[in-house]
């Protein structure tokens, strides 16, 4: 905490000043760093593209991941293996697998060549180079990579559910569909909810992947921008420590904002239930 | 913690029928998705550039060893790994030792303050940490530990405690008092209580943290890529970057490259499977 609360405090009053980064900020400027990052239409479609994130997230990893925990929990021979296929994506660094799909999806590259082997070339598209095209592409990679993390927490929020009441509902004549719509589903809502946190404040702070397989002309332009690599690419690279340091506070506050109402309307119970349940 | 059981669950129950040939197909399905890309890669490593260039999507003919002898013999590959390993290492150390006594004195003593140092450890889970990345290097600076080691193991040690706290204080709050009355009148003080009782019994707890840190630290890109300008220094995630975008004409160099930096991390996640999987889950599960 003192790591990240002192330096925020730090970062807004940096966030203050017209500053280069050398000698102590002399420059002040008020809010103007921030009233300048909310002009900046680069900006605009960094906030944009972690929307994109953020929601694209939800809404393709939640449903892929459940219809492979629900799969996964099946008993069958082998399931361990295929268990751990699954998780290789999300154990494996950002950067490498970043590279690895920057390689494959280069210009008539491995994907190009396999789509047009199977008669699909009309689909073939500039996929890290086309300003439109970039964000959905990443948004593919950040997919690959983090929907074994989605299928690792439902998989242990399924071992939860009392192996006695699916057997009920069976003996009761209800089919594996009707046991895992009524019973099961219902009973994962608080891992759902966990991960839907977790997975919304990774996104927000999405900087990895995109930096890695995004090339910087790209980037540069918005098309691929995020928050956090558009704080990167200024304060850091650019040098301009004011400037950097109001858009670490902008990312910060959004960041927090989103957890505290995500926290107030869906996650309370769950957090009492599992934090304080355990703790005490 | 039910970590353990989550990956082996309760055998005998019911006989491991075979499975239908759906859930075969659809297994296999998504263990194709996942690792076919890997497994292009690796073998990519095994042709020549012009091979490549040639047909994208084809296989080796013939095998090449020369892209993987020349990343392990030309490039700073080794030095990398170690730089890697050294961080990896001592942010593993530190996050095993703080975060066991932070956990113990949270989880045995009542005190004043317990509760609110308590959720300010939980609390700290809800951080975004990346937004302080800026902030972080500035006061690294004025440390003067940018270029060091250090730059990359304290903030990492430090972000790395609340999960840490979160996930061994339960272990912790439930060596039954008994013992450390026992303890006592062997005449154990409290460190030797620590050290002789609650060591030894929180070893699977203490393992699984120890093993997440590695993964995390191994994997971690935005900090060293700030803090670590010297490329003396620099780790396997960064090597892996830096070789990417200065061979950008060596495709099949950049292939080996990238899959000798993930065979240590696949190596240990087939070894470790257990802890990883089982941490992630009781870290979530509280």
């Amino acid at each position: 905490m003192t790591f990240v609360l002192v330096p925020m405090g730090f970062a807004f009053y940096y966030s203050l000043f017209r500053w280069r980064g050398v000698g102590p900020p002399t420059e002040f400027v008020g809010l103007k760093n921030y009233t300048l990052a909310f002009q900046d239409p680069i900006f605009l479609d960094a906030l944009r593209n972690n929307a994109i994130v953020v929601f694209g997230s939800l809404l393709i990893q939640g449903p892929i991941a459940l219809g492979v925990a629900l799969l996964l929990n099946r008993r069958f021979r082998g399931r361990s293996a295929f268990r751990l296929l699954a998780f290789v994506p999300y154990v494996l660094a950002e950067v490498t697998i970043g590279i690895m799909w920057k390689l494959i999806l280069t210009g008539d590259g491995t994907v190009d060549v396999l789509l047009r082997s199977v008669g699909l070339g009309g689909l073939v598209k500039p996929w890290l180079a086309d300003l439109d095209v970039v964000i959905w592409t990443l948004l593919f990679v950040l997919t690959w990579k983090y929907v074994g993390f989605a299928i690792i927490l439902l998989l242990a929020g399924l071992s939860n559910v009392p192996e006695e009441l699916t057997e009920a509902a069976a003996i009761d004549g209800a089919s594996w569909w009707q046991t895992q719509r009524h019973i099961t589903l219902p009973l994962l809502g608080p891992t759902i909810r966990i991960w839907m946190f977790l997975s919304m404040i990774g996104s927000l702070q999405v900087f990895d992947v995109v930096w890695v397989t995004s090339v910087p002309a790209v980037r540069s332009l918005g098309a691929s921008a995020t928050m956090a690599t558009y704080m990167v690419d200024n304060g850091f690279f650019a040098r301009l420590w004011g400037y950097g340091n109001a858009v670490a506070v902008i990312l910060f506050v959004i960041s927090f904002v989103a957890a505290l109402l995500f926290q107030r309307f869906l996650l309370r119970r769950d957090i009492e239930g599992a934090i304080t349940r355990r703790a005490n | 913690m039910t970590a353990n059981s989550v990956v082996s669950p309760a055998a005998g129950r019911r006989p491991i029928s075979l499975g239908t040939p759906l859930t075969y197909a659809l297994a296999l399905a998504v263990a194709a998705v996942s690792i076919a890309p890997i497994v292009y890669v690796i073998v990519g490593g095994f042709r020549t550039t012009p091979q490549i260039v040639d047909d994208p999507a084809g296989l080796p003919d013939p095998w090449v060893w020369e892209n993987y002898t020349r990343v392990l013999t030309q490039s700073d590959f080794w030095r990398q790994a170690f730089n890697s390993a050294v961080i990896a290492f001592g942010t593993t150390l530190g996050v095993v030792v703080l975060g066991l006594c932070a956990a113990f004195v949270i989880a045995r003593y009542t005190f004043r303050g317990r509760e609110a140092l308590n959720t300010f450890f939980t609390l700290g889970l809800l951080f975004p940490a990346g937004a302080a990345i800026l902030p972080l290097y500035l006061m690294l600076r004025d440390l003067n530990l940018i270029n060091s080691y250090w730059a990359v193991i304290l903030p990492q040690v430090a972000f790395s405690l609340p999960i840490t706290i979160v996930i061994l204080r339960p272990f912790l709050s439930a060596i039954p008092r008994e013992l450390e009355d026992a303890a006592a009148i062997d005449g154990a003080d409290r460190l030797g209580f620590l050290w002789r009782i609650v060591l030894p019994l929180s070893r699977p707890a203490l393992v699984t943290v120890g093993i997440l840190a590695f993964v995390a630290s191994w994997n971690a890109f935005l900090l060293p890529l700030l803090v670590l300008g010297d490329v003396s220094l620099h780790t396997l995630p960064l090597g892996v970057q830096n070789f990417s975008s200065q061979y950008t004409t060596d495709t099949a160099g950049v292939l080996a490259f990238t899959s000798l930096a993930m065979l240590p991390a696949l190596v240990f996640f087939t070894l470790a499977e257990k802890q990883i999987v089982g941490g992630l889950q009781g870290a979530v599960k509280g």
